[in-house]
């Protein structure tokens, strides 16, 4: 059998799948369900500063082969979550896990980063400049090449953990993105983020979600993520997250195909609970189907 | 929560709009009344959460009104397999009925009280059943209630059938130790002021998820943030926060 193991910014993990901030949780939903060890990691929910509740209801959309969410950050901010989410965590998942980060400023997101870097269970720190769901905050850090190095900068001096910045595709130009954050000492990039979407009920002829717009993931924004993989893949030189539609075992070889060196899978979670360990059992057969020896020789192999 | 996959075994119109589906399979996640499963349908994304009716040892039924592209694919089914997640959410807690429980049902959220008055009653209890229904055409299950020994109620607001009014109509004068009710917010609303006594709402919401993974359907109550899909439905009278 051939080896799925890859390496993330110094980090090994036994195989490249990481379920996608927010579709998992702490985790304990999913370790009811199944050993979450299996895992290469996972990207715990998006932490901010101070708690939130997030957006109003509803929340969620359903749209052809994906959904639409605005759930708003809803987190009970960075010291509950090293307090109380943390050691529950590491009951259950014995791996370093990802934190993922928002802010709604610079020193927001220098401020959570800098408490999460003394866990000695935090991996790597995702840091998210691209929450499309927030007024004042997150997307709009992640849409300008100036401020999403700004925030990576600030991040870098107060962590020596490896940061992975997570970029929005709601921008014209991701590749300029990608590098300034590079530039300014990113340890890699991860990539897409939601879409900015929306749906219309047709009875009461008002937006289904209470904040009108929300992030469109799902099997359908596939093709999108792919190809933004691929073009900061053969942009930058640090590793590459690739997420965006991801549901089967064939996604997760051809993302890595496109430049990822992991793979995260987000709403398919929500719909099947054990996509992520089915995904882990399939790849061994898949990858012999495409007479794939080890998983991270293919990484960027489509030129 | 357990996902298996449940076998069709009958889907029989009860009104225009409502159906009943019974379905073969493993049970053995679903533990109080009130819990919910949620269901995958072909070419649709999201799963499509439906409150529990009633179950045993290898059978459920649920009672669904058909509202969109979920129930409307739910009431073509004639046969078939089913993936469910079984056994989400809290259900009702039986242990606070006291001798005399009344509940309450309107419309689509009379069905997870059918499951509940039959333990209910298993259990010696007096139980009453208050079913609110917009006109005659749309009553279901006032029998079944009436076969489980249930002194039942029932209001239209058109005046078509039974009391004039809503499910809180009939509650004026009545004797009760505790309520359990299920129905729109409105009409949760409306109990929340009418009744006089403790008791546990079922709350509808658009769900991601459904086990508690996504926030897709947060509420504030006195305590604290929840969940709908997995701290709920239910929740208890006292600790409910009607938002403006």
């Amino acid at each position: 059998m051939g080896s799925l193991t890859v390496t993330l910014c110094g980090i090994p993990l036994d195989n490249p799948v990481i379920p996608a901030s927010g579709t998992f949780g702490y985790g304990y939903e999913y370790a009811e369900l199944y050993d979450i060890n299996c895992l290469g990691t996972f990207s715990f929910k998006g932490t901010t500063k101070d708690p939130r509740f997030g957006n109003p209801t509803p929340r969620i959309a359903e749209c052809t082969a994906g959904m639409i969410n605005a759930v708003g950050l809803q987190n009970p901010g960075v010291e509950k979550v090293i307090g109380e989410e943390l050691p529950k965590l590491k009951q259950c998942f014995h791996k370093p896990v990802m934190a993922n980060v928002s802010g709604f400023s610079v020193e927001d997101y220098a401020y959570t980063c800098e408490k999460l870097d003394k866990e000695e269970q935090v991996g790597w720190l995702e840091v998210n400049v691209s929450c499309p769901n927030v007024h004042g905050g997150g997307m709009s850090f992640g849409t300008c090449p100036e401020s999403a190095a700004e925030v990576t900068a600030a991040v870098k001096k107060v962590t020596k953990k490896p940061v992975l910045v997570k970029l929005s595709p709601n921008v014209t130009d991701i590749v300029s993105i990608a590098k300034a954050c590079e530039d300014a000492g990113a340890d890699g990039i991860s990539l897409i983020n939601t879409m900015l979407g929306m749906r219309i009920d047709l009875r009461t002829r008002k937006p289904i979600i209470a904040n009108k717009m929300g992030g469109f993931s799902g099997p359908a924004i596939f093709p999108v993520a792919l190809r933004m993989v691929y073009q900061v893949a053969n942009a930058v030189k640090i590793p590459v997250v690739g997420m965006g539609g991801v549901s089967s075992a064939e996604d997760v070889i051809e993302m890595m195909l496109a430049g990822a060196t992991a793979v995260e899978v987000g709403a398919a979670n929500l719909v099947n609970p054990y996509v992520c360990r089915d995904i882990i059992r399939d790849l061994p057969e898949v990858m012999k189907k495409y007479r794939i020896e080890n998983l991270s020789d293919i990484i960027g192999g489509a030129k | 929560m357990k996902q298996s996959l449940f076998e069709i075994i009958e889907n029989i119109p009860l009104t225009k709009d409502v159906h009943q589906m019974k379905l073969s399979g493993d049970t053995s996640a679903i533990t109080a009344p009130g819990q919910f499963v949620n269901i995958r349908l072909d070419g649709l994304f999201l799963r499509r959460p439906i409150s529990v009716c009633d179950w045993d040892d290898g059978a459920l039924t649920i009672v669904y009104k058909v509202v969109g592209k979920g129930t409307e694919a739910m009431r073509r089914m004639k046969a078939g397999t089913l993936d469910i997640l079984t056994g989400l959410g809290n259900g009702y807690d039986m242990t606070l009925s006291g001798s005399k429980p009344v509940l309450l049902g309107g419309g689509v959220g009379v069905p997870p009280l059918y499951g509940l008055a039959r333990r209910l009653r298993a259990e010696g209890k007096d139980v009453s059943v208050i079913l609110g229904f917009n006109t005659a055409s749309e009553i279901f299950y006032a029998e079944a209630f009436q076969a489980l020994g249930c002194a039942v109620t029932v209001a239209t607001a058109d005046g078509s059938y039974g009391v004039k009014g809503f499910a809180t109509t009939p509650l004026t004068g009545m004797d009760y130790t505790y309520f359990y009710t299920c129905g729109p917010e409105p009409m949760l609303k409306a109990v929340y002021q009418a009744t006089n006594t403790s008791g546990q709402m079922s709350f509808e919401a658009r769900m991601g998820c459904g086990f508690g993974a996504c926030m897709g359907c947060s509420c504030k109550t006195l305590t604290g943030c929840k969940r709908i899909c997995k701290d709920g439905p239910v929740m208890k009278k006292e600790e409910i926060l009607w938002e403006a």
